[in-house]
């Protein structure tokens, strides 16, 4: 028993050490990225073709398939970029800074795609492309702290301190995700409420909101796909001067 | 199949929204993978130079 559980360790270890990692990742990705091609293929269908009209919003609200997906997206990828801030601080774990600084890209342009989506959605149902109201502010000073967390981790030279301060940075960053939550409960905004996550019941057609979930879906395997690509040239950047690196390149066939 | 282009007069919000996540979905995934090949390709040269410097 001790010696199993030892042994799980010693993988998980492992796991987490670059090398493991980058292979891994590249065994993987293939996976993935088939996942996240049928969920969009399935979602697209769904949703832009057998999915009925709204009946106050008529087809405009088919925004919505790609709007909500990376407004949720634009939050999930700040809590992974938050959590490994705080996992590289305390364990000093190369990998954990890695993931935040993979990460930090693929959320700025989820957040911009919230931000881009939502505002062509606003222009035909509000009669503005952008209001000053909680949601669309508190959005927007979430892709300002992805910005901010990007420009410090490339203007400090040495590499580990530079992904210290920024994961300080991203870790007092996230007293902004529960305002952006919350934020059309607390004041009263413009953007409609929560339709989908409402704790009694989602306030969708079943029609609509599996097609919602599909895309969903879709954007969490291309997210991840995103992250492992990107964990991989991270891993490969910082680690160029290392024996492992030098066969893998020494090994491939020119 | 008109009819869905037109997306119920809203085609010219509708569509340039998918568009603009298509380009970007697609770039986020493109840049990693071909700076993988980029560093891969300077290391090899890196690589090759090292040879070249020893036999010499």
């Amino acid at each position: 028993m001790s010696n199993n559980s030892a042994n799980w360790l010693t993988r998980f270890h492992r796991l987490g050490s670059p090398p493991s990692f980058y292979h891994l990742a590249g065994m993987l990705m293939p996976w993935v990225a088939f996942v996240c091609v049928a969920l969009f293929a399935a979602g697209l269908y769904w949703g832009l073709v057998l999915a009925p009209a709204d009946y106050q919003q008529g087809e405009s609200y088919r925004i919505i398939y790609i709007h909500v997906p990376s407004a949720w997206m634009s939050m999930l990828v700040y809590a992974v970029l938050a959590a490994s801030s705080a996992i590289s601080l305390i364990w000093r774990m190369k990998l954990a800074e890695a993931l935040a600084r993979a990460s930090a890209p693929i959320g700025a342009t989820y957040t911009f795609l919230a931000l881009a989506t939502g505002s062509l959605w606003g222009k035909p149902m509000w009669g503005t492309w952008w209001v000053w109201d909680a949601r669309l502010t508190s959005e927007l000073i979430l892709l300002f702290l992805y910005f901010g967390y990007m420009a410090l981790v490339v203007a400090i030279e040495d590499k580990r301190t530079a992904s210290r301060a920024g994961a300080v940075l991203a870790l007092v960053g996230v007293v902004n995700l529960p305002i952006i939550h919350f934020s059309v409960e607390w004041w009263n905004t413009l953007h409609q409420g929560p339709t989908v996550t409402k704790f009694d019941q989602p306030s969708i057609a079943l029609s609509m909101l599996i097609p919602l979930l599909l895309m969903a879906g879709a954007f969490k395997f291309h997210y991840l796909y995103a992250m492992l690509a990107r964990v991989r040239v991270e891993i490969l950047d910082s680690e160029r001067r290392t024996a492992w690196v030098n066969t893998l390149v020494t090994q491939r066939p020119s | 199949m008109i009819e869905f282009f037109q997306m119920g007069g809203y085609a010219i919000y509708v569509w340039p929204a998918y568009a603009i996540t298509a380009v970007a979905l697609i770039l986020t995934v493109v840049s990693p993978l071909r700076r993988r090949v980029q560093i891969i390709c300077e290391l090899t040269d890196v690589a090759a130079q090292d040879d070249a410097n020893r036999s010499e």
